[in-house]
């Protein structure tokens, strides 16, 4: 488990991180949320120790980070980049080495990358020859290529198609699931919604919120339900307790006060006539994004 | 620590190394300088200059001189003829033997060096009066500080792929990684030793091919002239070398795109070029040269010219080299913490104050 601890950065006179404390936990993918400029990029570059903290502490497994602590972690920065004008393979190779794997290792490990990130015929080429969705999953291999024991991603998705972010996102689970834990930031909630098991959201250099992806939006999203029936649901507008968000001729989006009156409200709509649907709104994270920030 | 340091610095000393070797550059730039070498040592004695100029003085030394290509001027006597050839008129002068131990009947006086060109026209070679002896002749002299100058200033400058291979990092981004994974000192002194390691290879390369240049031009005993004096240019070009290289990392971590290099790298160019015009003009003014053989970058060139013309003892020599040894260990050390301070700078050119600040 990795565990920030009251980090705090500023650049001059600006303070960009206010004691930002968070944890990322072993074998879960863990979404870092906030709009640009809120911190996210700093964080990260203070775990990796590309910069340095004004106060706080990083740990490891309970231990202190430290330059060989580090180079066993697994890193892409938000500004991509690599040799341009060296192979792909050779170029993987070389960073696992400077990660500590011998070169036997590190050549097997790059062949079994490529070869994942749909990059086996690339082995040869120059990095500057290949479309920019190709150097990003190079990239990817580049964080990958030692095995990491933590991974620590900026933006990973952006600049990907489709379907290379399904690729990644398979590369990503996999090593998730072998107990690495992930932390990887980005803007677009839809994919963050999609990935994540656990969420820190930042916002003006402190953290707003953190927890399981779920029990967060139980804790902030406001629990909708949507309601379908034959005829015209106008009625609900006279029920108790109910405030509606959305009433559109047979379909409704309402919000009940509590537990009851959500059952209330269905076996008064039974009583009415049939109902086609009656389903819990789950917030996206989006909501929960506008609500903690 | 000390293993992850140094395996570090070797990946990356092996990096820069091999991105060198693949490099078109590299070999064209080689290729050049052995060309050049070939040409120098080999043409002047295909396509040879004007007749030599020469004084005779009496029957005998015109006879001698019959038929060989000079440009013979008779003069009355033998002060006349010394007169010529101090004042530089002509090569040599060609007079009657008066101690007898001549087989021809005549001797030659020259200057400071024995004129080879006009000995070896004569049938049978006289005996050689120099008016002027120094202990190395002012040719090689010459010739040993133009070649000593000349590698320092190469070399010097291809420095310059140390500034490049660190903006190139700094431009592509790599260089978060690279920070992320491994000490920026190690970064440091991979790129010094990786270039070093280059210098002296191709150091190496130049001491192979010209002793072969020299016999393709005939010219071996230039080679047996100049090779003592390589000894101590060796350690003194290599020590050096690290000194310029430290500064040229520095001038690449300063600035972000290589469109920016030229703004940095003109203090290490001066620092390059300096010793080398500050040798090349001054060396026949014996004090200055010995004031430059102990200043740090030009007793590179300075001291080794020195010792080779026999003005400094080795002591003189050791002492410089260890001035030199400690410069550059006082600069590798300042330049690592402006490296360290400016690597992961990026947009403008950073100052070098807030470069040396930026350590924290």
């Amino acid at each position: 488990m990795l565990t920030v601890t009251a980090v705090s950065r500023s650049f001059g006179d600006k303070r960009v991180l206010d004691e930002v404390s968070f944890d990322v936990r072993s074998g879960r993918m863990t979404g870092f949320l906030g709009a640009n400029g809120s911190g996210k990029t700093t964080t990260m570059r203070i775990v990796l120790g590309v910069l340095a903290a004004h106060g706080g502490t990083v740990r490891w497994r309970d231990q202190p980070v430290n330059q060989q602590v580090r180079q066993r972690f697994g890193y892409m920065p938000e500004e991509r980049g690599l040799y341009p004008k060296m192979k792909v393979a050779e170029q993987v190779t070389w960073l696992g080495r400077l990660h500590g794997l011998d070169t036997v290792k590190a050549k097997a490990n790059t062949a079994r990358l490529l070869e994942q990130l749909d990059l086996a015929q690339r082995g040869e080429d120059k990095l500057e020859a290949l479309s920019l969705g190709n150097q990003q999953r190079v990239q990817v291999a580049a964080a990958l290529v030692h095995d990491p024991e933590l991974l620590i991603l900026d933006e990973p998705f952006s600049g990907l198609d489709p379907i290379a972010v399904d690729t990644v996102l398979g590369v990503l689970r996999e090593r998730a699931a072998g107990g690495v834990p992930v932390l990887f930031s980005s803007h677009q909630l839809a994919v963050v919604e999609r990935l994540c098991d656990d969420l820190v959201i930042i916002s003006g250099g402190s953290i707003a919120a953190q927890g399981a992806r779920d029990e967060l939006r139980a804790k902030y999203g406001t629990t909708r339900y949507e309601l379908v029936v034959d005829g015209d649901a106008g009625w609900l507008r006279d029920q108790p307790g109910v405030r509606i968000a959305d009433l559109d001729g047979p379909r409704a989006v309402f919000e009940p006060d509590d537990r009851e009156v959500e059952q209330r409200v269905l076996r008064a709509a039974l009583d009415r006539g049939p109902v086609r649907a009656f389903t819990p709104v789950v917030p996206t994270l989006d909501e929960i994004f506008k609500e903690v920030i | 620590m000390a293993g992850s340091f140094g395996s570090a610095t070797r990946l990356v000393a092996e990096r820069e190394i091999q991105t060198f070797l693949r490099s078109k550059g590299f070999w064209i730039g080689l290729g050049v300088l052995i060309a050049g070498m070939f040409a120098a040592t080999i043409l002047p004695s295909v396509f040879g200059g004007d007749p030599d100029k020469v004084a005779a003085v009496g029957p005998r030394a015109v006879e001698v001189l019959a038929g060989a290509d000079l440009d013979v001027r008779e003069v009355a006597d033998l002060t006349a003829a010394e007169d010529l050839v101090r004042t530089e008129e002509v090569e040599a002068a060609v007079v009657p033997d008066t101690t007898g131990d001549s087989v021809t009947g005549v001797r030659v006086v020259a200057l400071k060096d024995v004129p080879n060109d006009v000995v070896a026209q004569l049938n049978t070679a006289p005996p050689v009066d120099l008016l002027d002896q120094a202990a190395v002749s002012q040719d090689v002299q010459r010739l040993v500080v133009m070649v000593f100058s000349l590698m320092f200033l190469l070399f010097g400058l291809g420095g310059t792929a140390i500034a490049q291979s660190t903006v190139t990092e700094k431009q592509t981004r790599i260089v978060e990684i690279l920070v992320a994974t491994v000490p920026v000192r190690a970064l440091l002194a991979g790129k010094i030793i990786g270039h070093a390691l280059l210098t002296l290879g191709q150091v190496v390369v130049l001491a192979i091919a010209a002793p072969i240049a020299l016999r393709l031009g005939d010219q071996q005993a230039l080679l047996s002239l100049i090779a003592p004096a390589l000894g101590w240019f060796v350690p003194f070009l290599c020590v050096g070398f690290v000194l310029l290289a430290a500064m040229w990392a520095v001038a690449g971590s300063l600035v972000s795109r290589q469109e920016d290099l030229g703004s940095t790298m003109g203090v290490v160019m001066l620092l390059v070029m300096g010793p080398y015009f500050a040798v090349s003009f001054l060396f026949d003014n014996e004090p200055v040269l010995a004031v430059l053989s102990y200043v740090p970058f030009t007793s590179a060139i300075a001291m080794p010219v020195r010792m080779f013309a026999g003005d400094a003892q080795a002591w003189e020599a050791l002492v410089s080299l260890g001035l030199l040894a400690a410069t550059v260990v006082a600069v590798v050390l300042l330049a690592s913490r402006l490296f360290e301070g400016s690597l992961l700078r990026t947009g403008g050119k950073v100052a070098l104050s807030k470069a040396w600040a930026s350590v924290d």
